[in-house]
Parts: C-alpha cells; sequence; structure tokens
C-alpha cells in the first residue's frame, strides 16, 4: 500500500508535466487545427533558457531559492513565448489556408530545427545542475519503507495548479479568452466580428509555448538536467495525453497528461522499466480503439 | 520574422523606409531568441561542474545575418510581386513543357539503367545511388498509403524495420537466402501493416496521426529492449550479403565472377544491388500504376476524396484501409530486406522517427501521389542530405531549415499537380488543392 502510495505521487508530479505541454497541444490544435510538432521543443528550449539564466544568476552570487526560481521562471517564460511566437509567425502562419500536411510537415521540420539548434549552440552532452530545492517530508513510515513527498514534488505540483488556475481565468474569463474559444468555432465569423484573428492565434502559441517553459522548469528541477533531444520524447508523450484526453479538450489534456504519468511509473513500478513508453502507446491505441475521440473529447460531427 | 507584409507601400522610397524598420524588428527578435541560446555557452569544468562562456561575437553575427537576410527578403518579395497573382505561362511554352514533362520519365529510367555503366569507377556514386533508390521506393510504398488512400501515416518507418528484422532473423538463425526471404519480409511487414490498419480504421486525421507514429515507436522500443531476439541496441551483424539467384557474388571457384569467367570486382555486388534495387522500385512502381486503374486502387482514391461519399456507394471501407496498409507495408517490408542485406549490419538507430519523417516529406514534396513526382524529390532530398555530410553537425538543422522553407514556399510539393487516373473527355491536370490530403 505505501510502495502504491509512493508511486502515486510519484506518477501525479510527471503527469503534471506532461499536463503542462499537453495543453499547448490542444490548445493550437483547437483553434488552427494542426499538431504543432515542434512543441515538444519548445519545451526543450524553455529548460535550456532556465538552466542557462540559473547559471548566470548563481554566477552573479544570487542564492535566495525562492528569487532564482521566481526569475529563472520569468525570463524562461518570456524567452520561450518569444520562441513559440516566431515559430508561428516563420513556419506555420504563410501555410494556415493551405491543405493540412503542409503544416504538420513545417512543424516536423521546425522541430528538427530547434532540436538541432539547441545542439549545435549547447552540446550533444546532458546538462546537470545540482539540486536547487532539496529536503521532503515523510508521509507515512512502516515496515521500513517511507512514502515520501520531496519538496521539488510540491513546488511542482502546487505551480501546475496554480497556473492552470490562471489559465482556466484566462480562457474563461478575459477578452483574449474569449477571442480564442470565438475563433475555435469559426474563424471567419470572429474575424467579421471584429476579433483579431492573427494576433489571436499568435497569442495561443505564446500562451501554449510559456506553459511549456514552465514544464520545462520543473522537467530540469525534477530530474536536475536538460539535454536537446528531450523534446522529442516528452513531446511525443505530451501529445499522446493530449490525444487521449481528446484532443482540442483543455480539461482533457490536463487528465491525459496525469493518466499517462500515472500509466508510465505505475508501469515502471510494477513490470518493467524498460516498456514504460510501450505500455503508454498501446494504452493509448486501446483506448482510442473503444473512444475514437479520446477521453472528453466531443465526436465530431460529420456534415456531408 | 517576416510577415506577410499587405500594406506594402507604394511607393519606392518608404519602401526601404519599411524595409529597414521590418529588419530591424526582425533583428531584435532574434537578439532576444538567440541571446541566451547563442551568447552564453554552458560546459562542464574540470570537476564536472557547470560552467558557462559568452560567445558575443557569434551572437552579433548571428543578428547581423537576421538583418541582412530580412532585407534580402523583403526586396525579393518586392521584385517578385504579390504571391498569389497566377503567373500567366503562353499556351505554346506550356505545351512545350508538357512534351518536356512526357519524356521526363523514360529519360530518367535509361539514365537510371545506364548509371553502373556510366559510373562504374566511382564507387560513391553508385553507393549514393543505392540510396536514393531506397528512399524511392519507400517514398512509392507510402505513397500507396497517403497519397493514394489519404491515411496518414506517421510510423512507415516500423515496416521497414520489420522487413529488415525479418531478413536479418531469418538469414542469421535460420540460413535462408536473400531470395527466399525476401517475399516472406513483405508478407511480414504486411500482416503488421493489417495489425496496425485494424485499431485506426475508425480514426481520423491527427487521431491516425499519432497512433501511427505511437506505432512506429513501439516496434522501435521493442526492438532496443527485446535483447535476446534482436540484440538490441547492438543491432545484428554478420547479416548474408545477397547472391546472383544462388551464386554468390565473391571471389574464388564457385563465385559470379568465376563462372562468368571474368576477373572478380567488389563492383559487381554493388552494380548487383544497384540493380536489385532498382527492380524492386520499378515493381513498387508498376504495381502502383496497375492497382490505380483496378477496383481497389479506384476504391483508395475515392476513399481520399471522401469517406462518407465511398461509404454511401457501398464501397468496404474496412478492406479499402487495410489493403492500403498492407500493401504500403509490404514495400516497406522489401526496401528493408534490400536494406539490411545491402548494410550487412542493423541496428535500431537506423528506425527512428526521424526517417519516417523523411519518407513522409518525399512524399509530400513529390506532391502526393505523382509518382515521378516522388522519384524527383527523393533524389533532390538525399542528394541534398548528401551535400551536408561533411558538416554532419549542421546536417539535421540544414535540413529541418529547408523542410520549413519548401513547405513554405511549396505547400503543394515540387510537383504540384498530377495526371488523373480516369477522365472524362478531357485529360485535365488535377490541381493538388482539390484534394483533402491526410484525412483517414
Amino acid at each position: 500500500m505505501d510502495y502504491f502510495a509512493q508511486q502515486l505521487i510519484n506518477g501525479l508530479v510527471l503527469g503534471s508535466i506532461y499536463g503542462l505541454i499537453a495543453i499547448g497541444y490542444t490548445m493550437v490544435y483547437g483553434i488552427v487545427g494542426m499538431i504543432n510538432f515542434a512543441h515538444g521543443d519548445i519545451f526543450m528550449i524553455g529548460g535550456f533558457i532556465a538552466l542557462i539564466t540559473f547559471l548566470i544568476l548563481v554566477s552573479m552570487g544570487l542564492t535566495a531559492v525562492p528569487l532564482i526560481l521566481l526569475v529563472v521562471l520569468l525570463v524562461s517564460m518570456a524567452v520561450t513565448a518569444v520562441y513559440g511566437w516566431a515559430v508561428e509567425l516563420i513556419a506555420y502562419r504563410p501555410l494556415r489556408q493551405s491543405f493540412r500536411l503542409a503544416p504538420m510537415l513545417s512543424a516536423i521540420g521546425m522541430s528538427f530545427v530547434l532540436s538541432n539548434f539547441s545542439q549545435v549552440t549547447q552540446g550533444a552532452q546532458v546538462k546537470p545542475i545540482p539540486p536547487l530545492i532539496t529536503g521532503g517530508h515523510t508521509l507515512h513510515e512502516s515496515a521500513g519503507f517511507a512514502v515520501r513527498l520531496s519538496n521539488v514534488q510540491i513546488v511542482v505540483v502546487v505551480t501546475t495548479v496554480v497556473l492552470l488556475a490562471i489559465f482556466t481565468w484566462l480562457v474563461s474569463r478575459t477578452r483574449l479568452g474569449r477571442d480564442m474559444r470565438a475563433c475555435e468555432q469559426d474563424q471567419t465569423m470572429a474575424a467579421l466580428l471584429g476579433v483579431d484573428v492573427n494576433r489571436t492565434i499568435s497569442m495561443t502559441f505564446v500562451i501554449g509555448a510559456a506553459l511549456a517553459a514552465v514544464a520545462g522548469i520543473m522537467y530540469l528541477l525534477y530530474y536536475g538536467l536538460v539535454d536537446f533531444y528531450m523534446g522529442f520524447v516528452a513531446g511525443i508523450k505530451a501529445f499522446t495525453a493530449a490525444v487521449l484526453g481528446g484532443i482540442g479538450s483543455l480539461p482533457g489534456a490536463m487528465l491525459g497528461g496525469l493518466a499517462i504519468g500515472l500509466i508510465e511509473t505505475f508501469w515502471s513500478a510494477y513490470f518493467s522499466i524498460e516498456y514504460k513508453d510501450v505500455a503508454a502507446f498501446s494504452i493509448l491505441i486501446v483506448v482510442l480503439i473503444f473512444m475514437p475521440t479520446g477521453l472528453l473529447g466531443r465526436p465530431e460531427v460529420e456534415k456531408v | 520574422m517576416t510577415a506577410p507584409s499587405s500594406q506594402l507601400p507604394a511607393t519606392h522610397s518608404s519602401g526601404i523606409a519599411f524595409i529597414l524598420k521590418k529588419a530591424f524588428i526582425s533583428a531584435c527578435v532574434a537578439l532576444i531568441l538567440f541571446s541566451l541560446m547563442i551568447g552564453i555557452r554552458t560546459l562542464p569544468n574540470e570537476s564536472g561542474q557547470l560552467t558557462y562562456v559568452t560567445r558575443f561575437p557569434q551572437l552579433a553575427a548571428m543578428v547581423a545575418i537576421v538583418f541582412g537576410g530580412s532585407i534580402v527578403v523583403e526586396l525579393l518579395r518586392l521584385w517578385w510581386g504579390p504571391v498569389d497573382t497566377a503567373r500567366v505561362i503562353p499556351p505554346s511554352i506550356q505545351s512545350a513543357l508538357d512534351f518536356g514533362g512526357r519524356l521526363i520519365a523514360p529519360a530518367l529510367l535509361i539514365f537510371a539503367l545506364l548509371v553502373p555503366v556510366i559510373f562504374y569507377q566511382q564507387r560513391y556514386i553508385l553507393d549514393l545511388a543505392i540510396l536514393v533508390l531506397t528512399y524511392v521506393m519507400l517514398g512509392w510504398g507510402l505513397n500507396v498509403v497517403v497519397g493514394l488512400a489519404g491515411l496518414l501515416d506517421l510510423g512507415y518507418v516500423a515496416f521497414y524495420a520489420v522487413g529488415a528484422y525479418s531478413y536479418a532473423l531469418l538469414a542469421t538463425n535460420f540460413g535462408l537466402g536473400f531470395w527466399e526471404c525476401l517475399p516472406l519480409a513483405g508478407l511480414l511487414a504486411a500482416c503488421w501493416g493489417v495489425m496496425l490498419g485494424f485499431p485506426v480504421l475508425r480514426l481520423r486525421g491527427d487521431y491516425l496521426a499519432i497512433v501511427t507514429l505511437a506505432f512506429g515507436e513501439i516496434i522501435r522500443l521493442v526492438i532496443v529492449n527485446w535483447q535476446d531476439l534482436t540484440g538490441g541496441p547492438n543491432g545484428i551483424s554478420g547479416i548474408p550479403r545477397p547472391t546472383f539467384f544462388g551464386i554468390p557474388l565473391v571471389p574464388g571457384d564457385n563465385g559470379f565472377a568465376a563462372k562468368l569467367g571474368i576477373p572478380f570486382s567488389p563492383t559487381h555486388r554493388i552494380v548487383f544491388l544497384f540493380y536489385l534495387i532498382l527492380a524492386l522500385a520499378l515493381l513498387t512502381n508498376w504495381v502502383t500504376i496497375r492497382l490505380r486503374r483496378l477496383p481497389i486502387g479506384r476504391a483508395w482514391e475515392a476513399l481520399r476524396e471522401d469517406e462518407v461519399a465511398c461509404r454511401a456507394l457501398g464501397i468496404n471501407i474496412t478492406t479499402t484501409k487495410l489493403s492500403a496498409f498492407a500493401i504500403g507495408a509490404m514495400f516497406g517490408g522489401f526496401a528493408g530486406a534490400f536494406f539490411a542485406t545491402r548494410q550487412g549490419f542493423i541496428s535500431p538507430e537506423s528506425f527512428t522517427f526521424q526517417e519516417s519523417a523523411l519518407v513522409l516529406a518525399i512524399v509530400v514534396l513529390g506532391g502526393m501521389g505523382s509518382q515521378l513526382g516522388v522519384a524527383l524529390s527523393a533524389f533532390a532530398m538525399i542528394g541534398g542530405f548528401e551535400l551536408f555530410r561533411g558538416f554532419d553537425q549542421y546536417r539535421m538543422l540544414v535540413f529541418g531549415i529547408a523542410m520549413v522553407l519548401l513547405m513554405v514556399w511549396r505547400p503543394r510539393g515540387l510537383i504540384g499537380h498530377r495526371a488523373p487516373t480516369v477522365f472524362l473527355e478531357h485529360n485535365r491536370a488535377i490541381a493538388a488543392d482539390l484534394v483533402k490530403e491526410g484525412r483517414g
């Protein structure tokens, strides 16, 4: 039971990171109707920016951990958001009216560009940092096994929850959120009613990239390393999560993220760690056989 | 960083100010993007701790390149005029082009047949030609699934892997020869194609994309982790070389050269491999062209255009989709078996998502469904890729940039239209715009 509880905690933490990335996929899909393949690499860039900012701050002699975290969070979110914006402008906007494979291939190309860009500029080695947040709490201890909740895990989950609250408020209560939902339903009609469609789509990419940057920081804090290739694996997992939850549905993305995180953790804990990705992908396929639009996705009504 | 400029000023002088302003903004954005990623290089120091060095000259150079590049792009745009204006081609030139276009395919075929004769001494060119033809074959195989049936497959490399591993395992464990294994590899890959096909029967568009991607990854991960069977990341080595229908291409008394009474040369094997892959690729092409005239091929194309209408007309969607997956996969399996026998060594590293993306890019750039287009774009992509062999680190970066630029420049592919399979009275070219690709 204790072992189960421990894995549950680990799975939820991992799931929060996936969920944050998955929101970026599902948001872009909802509005533009394309798979932003480069989103995983945006997450990786976010991690790298956070790492570099962290190194600069430490070399400047800053030691207060909350202050470092705050600055890293702000810088990484801001710079990564610019990456998201630039990627949309260069690779996707010219193809918006095109047939649907074109932006997808352009996105795959952009994903290669971003991951190899960071390989060329920062090298192919894994970049480790010393743990920034240490310590934790023992929740329950019996028979030599302790259920531990580390402070990093608390930070990851709390940050995720706070960001999700802000994000939900943004989508449901603000002018921008209303514009986004309008564009999702009908871009032409939204444009006729005075919504700046280009700006709204840009903002969608900016918000998605900022959330991915947060996920990158959480990954850096939790695992203590980044490398140029991590965007691909995390990207497909998060995309799997978005599809599992029903692509286009925001709560679905978070739910799917948690589901993938839990599946992976439990599979590694009880079966084999090598096949954890196989398990995650297989469950995706099985779920889609029975629910072709994911857990919370709306069935697509086809009009002839 | 070059937003579509709907507000291009009319006069030239204000145009310069506009271009400079735009270039300046682009340079500022580039400064934000690159300041941390290029300006700072993270390095581990002697004790393994991460530190950094600054690289401001490179940063300045990149920002300057973006500034200059932005000006050049804007000038080109000004010179080229608005993108949407149709470029009117005089009918005489158009018909000459059409005539030339009809000659390209036979000319290319003759050239391909003559390649080993012309380049007999240049081993490098022969190897490159074999590589190009492998991708031509993969492109034609995937074309059945994506171009004809309109099913978006992001995991095509899985079938390539199944083909390669089935030949490698059958040959190293049971001593079967290449010619026995080739049909088996195709059959096994086709079975896997059907296995992939079943769960995705009801899926559409992007759900299909992720499931095929996941399928490709599952196959790769299983190959990596099932060490007892596949050797894991170390791969399988010592895969037998192909024989000339039973006669080995080796020096010695029972070798191919000795039987013909000519001196042995290692190039014989390369030439043989070249003609082998050429024959396999042409088989793929021939089967595809024939199938397009059969009811099943018509059903694929109908399925791509409109699934609902297809169903209403009584076409069996299940068999149509499954057969497309199976036949596409079969050709992937053939190509995989060829790959294994050519390399003599295979490992999971050859079957990553990048390969799938490369083959898909070949098909899309080739104009989705155009056989000639796929061949030309495979030639262009692999040849272009090869040019950057010396700059290994930058190879994928350049490939990615090229992919984005090509897509932005020619979203319909390099050859944007193809001849219709069936037509009524007039043979009008189908613009790719009419085709709704990628919908499951």
